[in-house]
């Protein structure tokens, strides 16, 4: 209880003299910054998952091969979700004696219930956003369907038994992500319109989807419901089963977010690490002449540790505050692009908040709090004699555990915290030990060149602990910045140039292979940039190893699928050119005349399918087996032909086959494709340039998002060039007093921090710079997957600008030092 | 000295004390052989050149550092047998400091600084006592002062009114005015003069001014770490 009573009491003067300040106020940032982030990059991630949403138009489809039953639609509206029907098929339009194959969608009114169409009046009029569908009697079509048919707006074209106007030209339904393979260009019409055309009999093919959006938890308790009730041959589509390239632009988002979260946690830990020395050498007096009256080691430790305690609490609860606050602000700021409104935090970053002020606090101030107990009361005497120095390897191993805890925490991704951890863990070695080098060289150039020279580097010697902590929290600082920089500049542009301006957005399939000789020259005549062609049989598992395979074998609702329908197979001399062998080697002229397969990480993990295992697929009734030889990854997002298993040239080059290529059609020439259907009869064209445009809207906002979030690191990474500054403001006090009154000078004493500074800054800067480009190329080569170019700005911005900057704040703490009478500071100690 | 003290009212016995520290040019004595005692209510002055050892007998008596040979006594305890923690138990509101360096706490204000020995001790109204202290030393209106705001002589005031604060029977002063000017230095010693005879507190003053040495019961010389004589 007295303790208690103490440690309030003390907590309260250490508040109004304004001992704690710093470190509280490093505290409140780093609480902040990593709940602004918590709070921000929460309602991000709900919003990038509604607008992966969008790609379905609904938060949740029900879809199958007949109605689906009507109690599903009833239990949506019991829980208060909006639900619409679309209902499509492929079909024929006409248009004079012309006709064209086409994809017919009808839809209910309130589609679509997430996203958006986009319409145009004209094909050369401005896009216009719309949220209602056509109204009964008119039809929305592609400008490929025009281009083919030759049609004009307000033209009347026959669907079926039906005439439909048509009104609009339709260039962006939200929902086409999902027909991905779509035969020919989409038409949108009212489902009213759907008994006028007769074209719908229980005979024909067609695909029911009931659309289901609304709140989380209610989507969640509807998905609950439907889980044992599905009827056979009713799926339920959500994001999960959404294509694989947009699983990969989320995923990478998210990552980001983390990454960014991460860093502003890096900058606070130091932060938090350099203002505590101050705190804690002048906590050695109290602790003496407390040992002095009588007081024992352990009530001063239980005072100290719970005033600390009080404090994290304090701070984390200001910081959770300030960070709701500065979330709040920016997704102001940022709702235009977000579609309106982002969803409400959730109270999950609350504590994260509170773990990370508790954690920080304690990892960088336990170890040397706990030797302030042991402060000899004989200090009282002899002021030299300070607490025993806390075990290097004790302080390292804490701060370490605390950022590796808080890291893992944050990332929720073990890979990346893992390398950021390493490079910061590579920093501050490498630091130290510069720090420790350094010392031991200038110590004999202290003693040459002119006073002032000399003074700047008696600065750097007169307590090398603490220019060893300077720079290591200097350099974090600058790491942090710099990684901030590498992955602004670099890693979201890279981000982004995974799907390049002219990545292929059609797709050609069903090509003959005696037309497959042709297209190419068809390609180059027309100037079009076409990626390689390659050969594509469909075929299903149906082994591995020694046991059959079936869907029921599955938990896995999309392992199920996989396996239900047939694959893609191909045969190849040579990797594609972004494929990227994880396991097991690519076949080369030794081994290509075997039967081997390369697999895709992603369905071996889905299908437990091992290096070494026999695979066998039926290929249109004919049976084929072969080892597995490599594990291949894929980047779905380069939107180029890629395949799930690749046979070698001997084992599925004799079977009859189709190919497959992909090419960019320049907006404006749809033209082509009427030419290209003329030509190849056979071939189907599909169009992907909806879902990459939406991809890329993703990924442009998510870099944004990015840049925002990383504001709170920059005035984390502020606060901490202060902290550093600051950490060695009692010693230049002492030392401004004992030279002014020896007779330096004003501009001496400037000029000596000055150099001081920028040493330090420098040398921080080019350690930082070499670390966070080492760092930069890790985190993209190995958890993003991308090529990394390190750019010589980084390094030249890091070591100039970090000297500029340490030097110039240097010289501004200094300056009020040199400013009052020396007398005054005499007095003030 | 005397040595005809009842048993009891001796504060602080030491017997054959030796210090020898680890300098940087190897193996350096500091105190040799040193013998005395405090009896309760006495003023005793210890006086040398600098350098010669006081401060360092005055942490050994006050159990603020260990000896390395002989024995010392506090209240009747061999601190020889005592671990720092015990020491310092001890000491609680029992003994009183007096700086030459003042050592009060920059981020405290006068008055916090004299509560803390009420405060470790347990009184239950420490600001009251303080209050009271900090009256009797002529400082009631700068209850709320930071050191830093008060002049030298106002500082060791408050060093004087902290270590009367808890009611200590024994008071160890290493210079008290050793920081101080003439006139500010002899209107302190009379202030703690004062006090002392207010309390009757025993006092241990370590001092080189042969005047104020004057003034005490008691006065050891030490010179190269030995006692030299007494009066
Ligand atoms: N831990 C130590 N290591 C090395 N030398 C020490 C140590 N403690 C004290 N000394 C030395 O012992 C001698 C006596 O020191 P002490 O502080 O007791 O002197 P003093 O009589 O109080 O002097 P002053 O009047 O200047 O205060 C000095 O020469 C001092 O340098
Ligand atoms: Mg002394």
């Amino acid at each position: 209880m007295n303790t208690f009573v103490l440690a309030l009491r003390f907590l309260r003067r250490d508040w109004r003299s304004g001992e704690l300040r710093l470190l509280v106020l490093a505290l409140i940032i780093a609480v902040s910054a990593v709940t602004a982030v918590g709070f921000f990059t929460d309602r991000v991630e709900q919003a990038m998952i509604l607008q992966a949403n969008q790609v379905m138009a609904a938060d949740l489809v029900l879809s199958s091969s007949r109605p689906v039953p009507e109690s599903f639609e009833q239990q949506a509206e019991a829980l208060g979700l909006r639900t619409a029907h679309t209902l499509s098929f492929p079909s024929v339009i006409m248009h004079r004696d012309e006709t064209q194959l086409v994809e017919v969608k009808a839809v209910s009114r309130g589609y679509p219930l997430r996203g958006e169409l986009r319409v145009r009046t004209q094909p050369s009029a401005e896009e216009q956003s719309v949220t209602e569908p056509p109204i009964p009697g008119n039809l929305w079509g592609e400008a490929r369907l025009m281009a083919a048919l030759g049609l004009q707006p307000g033209d009347q074209v026959s669907l079926g038994e039906t005439n439909l106007a048509l009104e609009q030209i339709l260039s962006r339904d939200s929902a086409l992500g999902n027909s991905f393979f779509r035969l020919g260009p989409e038409v949108l019409i009212a489902l009213e319109d759907i008994p006028k055309t007769g074209l719908v009999t229980p005979a024909s093919r067609v695909r029911y989807r009931l659309l289901v959006a609304g709140d989380q938890t209610q989507v969640e308790a509807f998905q609950r419901w439907t889980g044992s009730r599905l009827p056979r041959g009713v799926r339920l589509e959500h994001l999960s089963s959404a294509r694989p390239e947009l699983r990969n632009t989320l995923d990478r988002g998210s990552r980001f977010l983390s990454l960014a979260a991460l860093v502003a946690v890096l900058v606070a830990g130091a932060t938090v690490a350099l203002s505590t020395r101050r705190f804690v050498e002048r906590q050695s007096d109290t602790s003496a002449i407390m040992r002095c009256l009588g007081a024992s080691q352990s009530l001063i430790l239980r005072v100290l540790l719970l005033r600390l305690l009080l404090l994290g609490l304090l701070a984390s609860l200001l910081g959770i505050a300030g960070g709701w606050l500065a979330q709040y602000i920016l997704a102001g700021l940022l709702s235009d692009w977000f579609g309106g409104t982002l969803p409400p935090p959730t109270p999950w970053p609350v504590l994260v908040g509170l773990g990370t002020g508790l954690i920080t606090l304690i990892g960088f101030t336990l170890p040397p709090a706990l030797r302030l107990g042991a402060v000899p009361p004989l200090r009282v005497l002899r002021r030299d004699l300070g607490a025993p120095p806390a075990s290097t390897w004790l302080l390292a191993l804490c701060a370490l555990g605390a950022m590796a805890l808080l890291m893992r925490w944050q990332a929720g991704d073990a890979t990346l915290a893992g390398w950021v951890l390493l490079g910061t863990l590579g920093t501050v070695s490498l630091l130290l030990l510069v720090a420790w080098a350094l010392i031991h060289l200038l110590r004999p150039l202290r003693h040459r060149g002119g006073t002032l020279w000399r003074q700047g580097l008696s600065g750097l010697l007169r307590d090398p602990a603490m220019t060893a902590l300077q720079l290591s929290g200097f350099g974090l600082g600058i790491l942090a910045m710099l990684l901030l920089v590498i992955i602004r500049v670099d890693l979201l542009d890279a981000w982004q140039r995974t799907i390049p301006e002219r990545a292929p957005n059609h797709f050609l399939i069903n090509i003959q292979p005696e037309d497959a000789e042709t297209m190419g020259e068809f390609f180059r005549q027309q100037q079009i940039e076409q990626a390689g062609i390659y050969p594509m049989l469909r075929a299903r598992l149906t082994r591995i190893n020694a046991s059959p395979v079936s869907p029921d074998q599955y938990q896995d609702d999309r392992a199920q699928r996989l396996v239900e329908r047939e694959f893609n197979l191909s045969w190849a001399v040579e990797p594609q050119k972004e494929n990227h062998i994880v396991s097991g080697h690519w076949w080369d002229a030794s081994n290509q005349e075997s039967p081997l397969f390369s697999v895709e990480t992603g369905i071996a993990e889905t299908l437990g399918i091992k290096l070494g295992d026999k695979l066998s697929f039926d290929l249109a009734g004919v049976p084929i087996e072969a080892e597995v030889s490599n594990l291949r990854q894929v980047r779905w997002d380069s939107f180029q032909p890629n395949f799930f298993v690749i046979g070698t040239p001997a084992l599925l080059r004799d079977h009859p086959t189709n190919y497959i290529t992909s090419f960019y059609l320049p907006p404006g020439q749809e033209a082509l494709l009427a030419q290209l259907v003329k030509q190849y009869p056979s071939v189907t064209i599909i169009d992907v340039s909806a879902i990459m445009q939406q991809i890329r809207e993703i990924m442009q906002r998510g870099s944004l998002a990015v840049e925002y979030v990383f504001l709170f690191t920059l005035a984390a990474g502020l606060l901490m060039l202060y902290a550093g500054i600051q950490a060695s403001r009692e010693h230049r006090r002492q030392e401004s007093v004992v030279l002014r009154t020896l007779g330096m000078q004003r501009k001496g004493l400037i000029q000596a921090a000055g150099i001081e500074f920028i040493t330090l800054g420098m040398l921080a800067g080019t350690l930082a710079s070499l670390c966070a480009t080492v760092t930069g190329w890790f985190i993209a080569t190995e958890v993003f997957g991308f090529a990394f170019q390190p750019n010589a700005w980084t390094a030249i911005i890091g070591i100039l600008g970090s000297g500029i900057a340490i030097g110039l704040a240097g010289v501004l703490a200094t300056w009020p030092l040199t400013v009052q009478p020396p007398l005054r500071m005499l007095q003030n100690r | 000295m005397d040595t005809d003290h009842n048993p009891d009212s001796i504060l602080v016995k030491a017997n054959g004390v030796g210090k020898q520290v680890n300098g940087p040019g190897g193996n350096l004595t500091i105190l040799q052989d040193v013998s005395l005692q405090l009896a309760s209510g006495e003023v005793t002055a210890i006086l040398g050149a600098s350098g010669s050892g006081k401060s360092t007998l005055l942490g050994l008596l006050a159990g603020l550092d260990e000896t390395s040979s002989g024995d010392i006594e506090l209240f009747g305890t061999s601190l020889n047998s005592l671990n720092e923690d015990q020491r310092a138990a001890l000491r609680a509101g029992k003994v009183g400091f007096v700086f030459q360096s003042f050592q009060l706490l920059p981020g405290m204000t006068a008055l916090e600084n004299v509560m803390l020995p009420l405060e470790l001790a347990g009184v239950s109204h420490p600001a009251e006592g303080a209050t009271e202290a900090l009256r009797q030393v002529g400082l009631t209106d700068r209850l709320h002062h930071y050191p830093g705001q008060l002049s030298g002589g106002e500082q060791q005031r408050v060093a004087i009114a902290r270590a009367f604060a808890s009611g200590p029977k024994l008071l160890f002063a290493d210079e008290p005015t050793g920081s101080l000017d003439q006139a500010t230095g002899s209107r302190i010693i009379d202030l703690l003069f004062q006090m002392r005879e207010q309390t009757g507190a025993a006092l241990l003053l370590v001092t080189h001014d042969e005047r104020l040495a004057a003034r005490c019961d008691h006065r050891l010389q030490i010179e190269n770490g030995q006692l030299e004589s007494s009066a």
